[in-house]
């Protein structure tokens, strides 16, 4: 972990950038696929100890939506589409133009439109931030999920496991007006993908 | 009078030892918990484990709580300091879920029931019992220890509480 707590402030800008484009992007896509204005807060990238990532969703035992995702490519890493489940409800009534029941589970329609919102942010977070990088990069097919936060993000930190007890996270957080709607975005590049991310953007790591 | 259970929690790549009152872990995926339980002290311990060996650590300075093959040795060590009888021990566990099926996944999505097999390994290499388990799946668990009746209470987001 020393690698990443010797980051400079510089270092963390450049990342704080990463998460802007990309999230930026994803928030515009999500715009006018709800035909809504949706806000987007500045972009956090933390080294949070495996401990405190739920917490940045309300707790290791809130119940969540989670769109997850496999970037693969030049830099390789975890993407998590994260909202909670009054906002999921919120967000498929607009976007399917129905009302739906409370208390009802999510119906195959409904957590396949889940996924494809998933799938349609992920991918205009990627590719703007392929476009800015010029790595490539790919998203796997989404996988969709509702479950305890904990056992949901822990999924996306294996990765840092082999070396230590953190995972450095970019997360993004978005807010429709009135606060109907409340997503977040954590992009947790693989350890060692985050030298080519600032080889890229031409950042001296030396 | 309200009795008062002493919760002692147990966090991500973590482990504890209580005797009496609660052990208890949170929001369980892939991870494993795994109870060990003394019933004739009422001594119990719980380890939160991440992934299935310390091979391929390369941290400087290993959190043996994390893997199960160094998590095991390091509970059965800490239970016999706290006055339990290793030969009496006996062994529950839960989690190891694969959260997401991804198409065309590598190896390291399968991290749940590697996680549950290496812990089963290692629990026989030292001849622990596995009277219970609540594994696999595609749900999160959050899990507690009682450390007087060795019950293991087992809640999840679908299927409601249940008990091994």
């Amino acid at each position: 972990m020393a690698q990443f707590e010797k980051f400079r402030a510089f270092e963390l800008d450049v990342l704080k950038e990463v998460g802007n484009i990309g999230a930026g992007n994803a928030a515009t896509a999500l715009s006018k696929l709800l035909d809504k204005p949706v806000d987007m807060a500045v972009p956090k990238v933390s080294l949070l100890p495996f401990e405190e990532v739920a917490e940045r969703v309300g707790g290791s035992e809130q119940i969540v939506i989670a769109a997850f995702l496999r970037v693969e490519g030049d830099a390789p890493g975890n993407m998590f589409f994260i909202i909670e489940e009054h906002s999921a409800r919120s967000m498929l009534e607009q976007l399917l133009s129905m009302k739906l029941q409370a208390d009802a589970p999510y119906s195959e329609l409904e957590l396949s439109a889940l996924c494809e919102i998933g799938n349609i942010l992920a991918g205009s977070y990627l590719s703007s931030l392929a476009d800015f990088t010029r790595l490539q990069l790919q998203p796997s097919v989404p996988a969709v999920a509702m479950d305890m936060a904990g056992a949901i993000l822990s999924y996306g930190l294996m990765q840092y496991g082999e070396m230590g007890d953190s995972a450095l996270l970019i997360e993004t957080k978005f807010l429709e007006d009135h606060k109907s709607l409340e997503g977040h975005f954590f992009l947790i590049p693989d350890p060692d993908s985050f030298d080519k991310i600032f080889k890229a953007l031409g950042v001296d790591t030396e | 009078m309200m009795e008062q259970q002493l919760v002692v929690k147990v966090g991500m790549a973590d482990l504890n030892v209580a005797a009496g009152g609660l052990l208890k872990t949170t929001g369980l995926g892939s991870c494993v918990g795994l109870t060990l339980f003394d019933p004739v002290r009422g001594i119990g311990g719980m380890a939160h484990v991440m992934l299935p060996s310390s091979d391929i650590a390369r941290e400087a300075q290993i959190n043996v709580a994390k893997y199960a093959d160094t998590a095991i040795p390091e509970l059965l060590a800490r239970m016999s300091d706290a006055g339990a009888r290793l030969e009496r021990l006996v062994a529950k566990m839960a989690g190891g879920a694969q959260m997401f099926a991804l198409t065309g996944g590598s190896d390291s999505l399968r991290i749940g029931p590697r996680n549950v097999e290496s812990c089963t390994a290692v629990l026989e290499r030292y001849r622990i019992p596995i009277l219970a388990r609540d594994t696999g799946g595609n749900y999160g668990r959050t899990i507690e220890l009682n450390c007087l009746s060795g019950s293991l209470l087992i809640r999840s987001v679908q299927l409601g509480v249940k008990e091994i």
